[in-house]
């Protein structure tokens, strides 16, 4: 669902593209402090999972299957400003290397998909985290409605620029009504999608999701035996 | 790397080749395709010369092509990746306001099937010379443009990591998916998200390893946070005319319909 060129009038177009570059610098900023100077590698082999698992097909049921887009479930796992610049980067290499998205709406791609999906994901995410119980079950939860609620938002994003700086004239209740309607059912997906690979990721490596960080327990160090007297080694023979 | 030439490998939409295009420097090239893009977004979607000046956009596209030997199917092929918003340009028929009219027995909208056509007719026309563009350029020749571009260089960093382990990631998700399929298994209905959730989490779990040891593998190597960067090679006014008379016919295009029509 790239927005291709020509959607959107040059005005909107170059708004969101200044919407977007502002989100990347802020970003930038924010992933140094959250990747320190690994930043490049981890964010590019992370944006190497994103754009691999985007080509994952997953049954979602009568018959249809869907992809993961990945930005709620990227900044669960490594933290919203370094899963801006990984969603960015797949963003630009699909325009340039795929053809999937157009050059011209690079800037609204980027603020529909990685800014506001991110943002949407991540924001439902931590909400619900803080009152829901805080375990697997509900760090799941948290993560699955901000997958849901993130497809939807970015959509009626889209249908709020195309009311703005769009071409056609046209009742934009109408097209919000079925876009947020199939990106209902599209996020849908996204949850279930997103549940999936954070609960197993939880239970093999939980350390490596971020956003779970409080579900950790610092392991209490064994204490060492009290200094015991020699233990008598019995003769074999 | 052995593993970039399933379906979805980085260099799959790359076509090897000498001509003129191929040889054009990538930022030149990147620089001639956005121009190409605005040029056909400027064009009013309403104007009764549209139509004629898309298929003017579209000449210069096609003799591109056929100097860079890129053979229709591929540019075809090239554009099935628009085709949710062909679902929404559909939907732009019906929703729209205006005077109506009837087509194959449907009530539609005049307007929306001008805009929902001409939308349409932009996104193909831009999605064509992207292929172009991907077709004839390298995938890490384009990261080389984008840097030349201005790029922020810890962007390009990402970008570049990303190039080079994309097809390696995307190895490891084909091998497991032939160990699951050589297992019997098939993903049918929605409990299948309890193998390939997994799957997925594994393959996040794994990059992540990696791209913890290519870091320490790298600071070992004296990385210190930039890389070290070729020499620049100037590029002559020749090829950025040759590059520019993409976007430069279709400015014609677009001028002669404003003016004419």
């Amino acid at each position: 669902m790239h927005v291709p060129d020509g959607f959107l009038d040059p005005a909107t177009s170059a708004a969101t593209a200044a919407v977007a570059a502002a989100g990347i610098a802020v970003a930038l900023r924010g992933a140094r402090r959250e990747l320190d100077e690994r930043t490049a590698p981890m964010a590019g082999l992370t944006a190497a999972f994103v754009f691999a698992v985007q080509m994952m097909n997953f049954p979602v049921g009568a018959g249809t299957s869907g992809h993961l887009i990945g930005g709620a479930l990227t900044a669960v796992l490594v933290g919203p400003w370094t899963a801006v610049l990984c969603m960015t980067v797949v963003l630009l290499v699909q325009a340039v290397v795929f053809a999937d998205g157009g050059l011209t709406a690079l800037g609204t791609n980027v603020t529909l998909m990685a800014l506001v999906s991110v943002a949407v994901g991540y924001g439902v995410f931590r909400a619900l985290a803080a009152v829901l119980p805080r375990t697997r079950i509900g760090a799941l939860v948290a993560a699955g409605v901000g997958a849901f609620l993130s497809v939807p938002a970015a959509a009626l994003v889209f249908v709020g620029l195309f009311g703005v700086g769009g071409v056609a004239d046209v009742a934009i209740g109408t097209v919000a009504l079925t876009m947020g309607g199939v990106h209902l059912l599209i996020g849908l997906g996204e949850a279930a999608i997103t549940a999936a690979v954070l609960s197993a990721v939880l239970a093999v490596r939980p350390d490596l999701v971020r956003g779970a960080r409080h579900l950790r327990r610092d392991v209490t160090l064994a204490p060492r035996p009290p200094a015991a007297a020699p233990v008598a080694v019995r003769d074999a023979a | 790397m052995g593993a970039g030439h399933a379906s979805g490998g980085l260099s799959a939409r790359y076509l090897a080749g000498t001509s003129p295009v191929h040889r054009l420097e990538p930022h030149v090239k990147l620089v001639a395709v956005l121009g190409f893009a605005l040029v056909v977004v400027a064009t009013p979607v309403h104007a009764g010369w549209a139509p004629a000046a898309y298929l003017g956009f579209l000449l210069p596209l096609l003799v591109v092509a056929r100097i860079a030997r890129v053979g229709l199917g591929r540019l075809i092929r090239g554009l099935t990746v628009e085709l949710p918003f062909v679902l929404f340009a559909v939907l732009l028929v019906f929703v729209s306001r205006g005077p109506r009219t009837e087509v194959l027995g449907l009530s539609v909208s005049q307007s929306g099937l001008a805009v929902g056509g001409g939308l349409l007719a932009k996104a193909t026309l831009s999605v064509l010379a992207a292929t172009l563009l991907a077709a004839t350029t390298e995938p890490r020749a384009l990261l080389r443009g984008l840097e030349r571009l201005r790029l922020p260089e810890v962007l390009v960093q990402i970008l570049m990591f990303m190039i080079r382990y994309a097809d390696v990631v995307g190895g490891e998700l084909r091998r497991m998916r032939m160990a699951r399929e050589s297992r019997g298994f098939r993903a049918r209905h929605l409990g299948a998200l309890r193998v390939l959730g997994p799957a997925a989490g594994s393959l996040f779990i794994r990059s992540y390893e990696r791209g913890e040891r290519v870091h320490l593998a790298m600071l070992s190597r004296g990385y210190t946070g930039r890389l070290p960067t070729g020499p620049v090679a100037a590029v002559g006014a020749r090829s950025w005319t040759t590059a520019l008379s993409l976007p430069l016919a279709a400015g014609a295009v677009l001028l002669t319909g404003s003016l004419v029509g």
